[in-house]
């Protein structure tokens, strides 16, 4: 399909700008004064719209399919979100607004972090990030605050963090100026106690950890991995990317963690918009209160709601403003249409889970044989060993089944890993349908090898060569290859439609 | 008891919990130790049906002063354009707002093309060789655009003229310590910043941040300072408005490293300060270099073109503790938004939306003194769509009493900038008329001091 530059004529418009006659034309500096137009698309409305709306029919979301995307949570998003955020008294809303213009947005803001506070067992919340590794870069930022007021920002230098972790995990221990202190999993898929005693003291800053772990089981062991931070006097750090199993469960501040964050985009319902927005608050233990984000959202003594920004011992601001107010709207309204029933969201998750790897462990390898919470990782290597059908080949081929895959070559422990996450918003009839493809794949992979290996046969283009790529990067459109787009209006040559 | 968001049947749950052979959905939670269990229910509110909600909901945001129910001369960095009704009609399709990170291109060839025209178009605007898929917002992109400079230079002082958007500044500062930065303000002088002055700090700097248009508004001599920022050897980072790129000169045309700003303006609602996109493009030699997702352009086994999330060795999935960023999820919703904005205005809307701002601007600022007395702060400037003036008293007082006449008069500086407890920054974008500029002096005329 045609790029919308490639569609563009000189001339042509679609917006129509206000030219109020009589005013002054103040001249620009010729210095400072644009020297040659971008070569933005000059297309007409009708033109966009159509272009627009053939790239959507190229791409897949949610609302298109099931999409067991493991560590992504890719539930359904409910439309009501949209109107609600919609609404011209938020969207219209300037961030700048005088408190007393803005007490129906504060309030929302506070309602929301009240509710975050509930669910996951913590005393402040801030809702500030802007995703969730923002989080987790604001809650180290929180580590480095609490630890220079005692005194031990110099002397306690490491963060721990499993080889399950997500990547964000690392990074943000780097952005942050921390060392990175790596922890090993044991035969049940739990951390390495005895790895973890030894890695453990004086100079840990903190723990991150993801429960449940990115292989979608819950650290057994949980409680004593508490006692051996707390004992070396360090935090402990929740990521909140699988909050989806435990909500209403199981909090992690009740299993003793004292920094949270949350993934609004995942376990709330905020719509991933094809890599984002999304919203990562932050909720922690009332000691780590004096160092959050600034602006803090209150209720005064009056019933009335404010920004307090007179917070001394703040680490600052991460992000613009009081945060992504949009995703808040579309997460409070996703919270109040559960309210105390959010148990059943967990419960639902959870048991579609464990159906869909009950249906599967015997067909893929399963390499930590347990009940699993919301998701669980297969592994593909049986397969690759017998038949050279790697875990890639299993998700391109699930494509001419007509679902999304899910997560592959991740986490980084388990080979020809096959993460897989129902979520709670689906049928019995789809769980069940995308159990028989994979099981279809599976023998595929003895009786038809190559099926899997040229798949997908269906989709919009066939594998793309992604070392191609990176070896030779074009990454924006070359103009100067094209020059007939400098020139004069001409007739445009008919593309057919593909696949008609 | 049903509920909108689920689907099993008591039938499916029986078949379900015999096939993964326990007895009870409880069972399944039994690798939870006893003393993590939550033995109560969750203390919230009952759940509301959609039309409760809608109700309950639409009552908060009713309370909310909005930019079409006061008339509002807000921007300090957010701005009230206009954003025509193709932007929503295109983010509401659900292909694309229910997606995920593009990880599967052939599942993802939609997000994966527009990405790659928003980069385009970013290059475009900015004189850049390359943009990534978008940051969180205008202040996080520069935060990014640090560490970059950083590792790029191995230097560890961080310049930042004082006349740029303090959430920004306060975003860096906080940023700064982790990185290893110390951060250096330069005052500006009568509203726009000295390069001599600039050159001195820029020294040793790993690099210069400075903003074009200023937070006050005013042109700075942007050659210039970048230049003193080339001459230290110190990365030169331009927070650009991209709705001035019509009329003012891309960064890339005077020496900029690296271009970044707030996308909001362009095709984004204020929505009480987001979620929007920030934009950060920069030179092809720091491309190894860009925190977050970019797009490039391959062949598929059939030779035909197509998309791919690209340079994926300098991300956190694959890099871990050495990624050039921790950023997985962007903003890439709102950064298609950008792009549906620019297409609609094309080459010709962006130059005449940029000549409508400054002439409402410089409109306001003879009203504001035919009419109420009040001089613009920076006389001597040329300003784009934004101008600071002194009221005579108190800015938040101003505000307050101008807002129970229905008008919300700009931003009071007094927070951000010790003596400037009596200045407003007035904002003018095209959906403000010559009429309701006319009303905003006749306010100010009553209420400034």
């Amino acid at each position: 399909m045609k790029l919308i530059y490639e569609k563009s004529q000189p001339g042509r418009r679609a917006s129509h700008i206000p030219r109020p006659e009589g005013l002054p034309r103040p001249e620009l500096p010729d210095a400072l004064r644009r020297s040659a137009p971008p070569r933005l698309p000059e297309v007409p409305e009708f033109e966009l719209i159509r272009h627009f709306t053939e790239l959507s029919t190229r791409n897949f979301g949610v609302d298109t399919g099931f999409y067991p995307l493991g560590s992504c949570t890719m539930k359904y998003n409910p439309r009501i979100n949209e109107r609600l955020a919609a609404l011209p008294g938020f969207a219209r809303l300037h961030p700048l607004q005088d408190e007393a213009g803005a007490q129906g947005a504060l309030e929302l803001m506070w309602r929301l972090q009240e509710i975050l506070a509930e669910v996951t067992g913590l005393d402040a919340v801030s809702l500030q990030p802007a995703a969730g590794s923002q989080g987790e870069l604001t809650g180290l930022m929180l580590v480095r605050a609490y630890f220079d007021a005692l005194g031990q920002s110099e002397q306690r230098r490491k963060v721990v963090i499993p080889d399950t972790a997500h990547g964000t995990n690392p990074a943000s221990v780097t952005m942050a100026g921390y060392e990175l202190t790596p922890v090993r999993t044991d035969a049940r898929g739990n951390i390495d106690v005895d790895d973890l005693r030894g890695k453990v003291d004086e100079h840990t800053a903190a723990l991150m950890l993801t429960n449940p772990s990115t292989l979608g089981l819950f650290d057994e062991n949980i409680e004593e991995i508490g006692r051996i931070f707390h004992g070396a006097g360090a935090l402990m750090y929740y990521d909140g990317a699988n909050l989806n199993a435990v909500c209403g469960i199981s909090r992690p501040g009740d299993m003793g963690f004292d920094i949270v964050h949350i993934n609004l985009h995942k376990t709330f319902s905020q719509p991933h918009g094809g890599g984002g927005p999304g919203g990562g608050p932050i909720a922690v233990r009332r000691t780590l209160e004096p160092y959050l984000p600034v602006p803090a959202v209150i209720r005064r003594q009056d019933g009335t709601f404010a920004y307090d920004f007179d917070r001394p011992q703040t680490i600052g601001k991460v992000r613009g403003y009081a945060g992504p107010f949009g995703v808040f709207v579309r997460s409070y309204a996703f919270l109040r249409m559960w309210g105390p029933r959010l148990r059943e969201m967990s419960e639902v998750a959870v048991l579609n889970a464990n159906y869909v790897l009950a249906r599967l462990k015997e067909a893929y390898d399963l390499p930590f044989d347990r009940l699993c919470m919301h998701e669980f990782v297969l592994s593909a290597r049986s397969l690759k060993r017998e038949h050279g059908i790697t875990a890639l080949d299993v998700a391109k081929r699930l494509m001419d089944y007509g679902f999304h895959p899910p997560t592959i070559y991740f986490p980084l422990i388990v080979p020809e890993a096959l993460m897989v996450e129902p979520t709670e918003t689906e049928t019995k009839e789809t769980l069940d349908a995308f159990c028989d493809a994979m099981l279809a794949i599976a023998r595929e992979a003895a009786e038809e090898p190559e099926l899997l290996k040229e798949a997908p046969h269906d989709r919009p283009v066939r594998r793309l060569d992604e070392v191609r790529a990176a070896k030779q990067p074009v990454v924006k459109y070359a103009f100067e290859q094209h020059p007939e787009l400098d020139a004069e209006p001409r007739p445009v040559a008919a593309e057919a439609p593909k696949g008609v | 008891m049903s509920h909108p968001f689920l689907a099993l049947t008591d039938d499916d749950r029986e078949e379900m919990l015999r096939t993964i052979g326990v007895e009870s959905v409880d069972e399944l939670f039994r690798d939870i130790p006893a003393g993590v269990h939550f033995g109560r229910e969750l203390d919230l509110e009952p759940a509301l049906s959609e039309q409760e909600l809608f109700a309950h909901v639409s009552e908060l945001a009713a309370r909310n002063a909005d930019a079409g129910s006061e008339l509002s001369f807000l921007g300090a960095g957010i701005y009230d354009h206009y954003v025509p009704a193709v932007v929503d009609a295109v983010l509401q399709r659900g292909e694309l707002l229910t997606a995920y990170t593009p990880y599967q291109p052939e599942m993802s060839q939609g997000v994966l093309q527009a990405i790659f025209e928003y980069q385009t178009a970013i290059c475009e605007l900015t004189g850049m060789d390359v943009s990534n898929a978008s940051g969180y917002d205008g202040t996080t992109v520069a935060a990014d655009a640090c560490f970059i400079a950083k590792h790029a230079t191995g230097r560890s002082r961080l310049v930042v003229t004082e006349a740029t958007s303090p959430q920004v500044r306060q975003v860096v500062k906080t940023y700064a310590p982790g990185f290893g930065l110390d951060v250096v303000e330069v005052p500006h002088e009568d509203g726009t910043t000295d390069p001599e002055a600039l050159a001195r700090a820029a020294e040793d700097a790993a690099a210069v941040i400075f903003q074009q248009p200023n937070f006050f508004g005013c042109l700075e001599p942007a050659p210039e300072l970048a230049a003193a920022a080339g001459d230290a050897g110190a990365l030169a980072i331009v927070h650009a408005d991209p709705l001035s790129l019509g009329v003012l000169e891309a960064p890339g045309q005077y020496g900029a490293s690296i271009v970044l700003g707030e996308g909001q303006a362009a095709g984004n609602f204020p929505s009480y300060g987001g979620p929007h996109y920030g934009f950060l493009a920069a030179r092809q030699e720091f491309i190894r270099r860009m925190p977050g997702r970019i797009v490039g352009e391959t062949l598929d086994t059939a030779g035909e073109r197509g998309y791919v999330l690209t340079l994926q060795t300098r991300e956190q999935h694959i890099r871990r503790e050495k990624a050039t960023s921790n950023i997985t999820t962007n903003q890439t919703l709102l950064a298609l938004g950008g792009l549906v904005y620019l297409t609609w205005l094309g080459p010709q809307g962006l130059r005449e939306l940029g000549e409508t701002c400054l002439s409402l601007a410089a409109y306001a600022k003879q009203r504001l003194a035919e009419r109420a007395g009040l001089e613009a702060l920076f006389s001597g400037q040329t300003t784009f769509k934004e101008f600071a003036i002194r009221v005579g008293r108190n800015a938040h007082e101003v505000v307050a009493a101008a807002r129970e006449r229905g008008v919300h008069p700009g931003y009071a500086l007094g927070r951000d900038y010790p003596g400037m407890d009596d200045v407003l920054l007035v904002a003018v974008t095209e959906r403000r008329t010559p009429e309701e500029i006319d009303r905003l002096a006749d306010v100010l005329a009553e209420v400034a001091g």
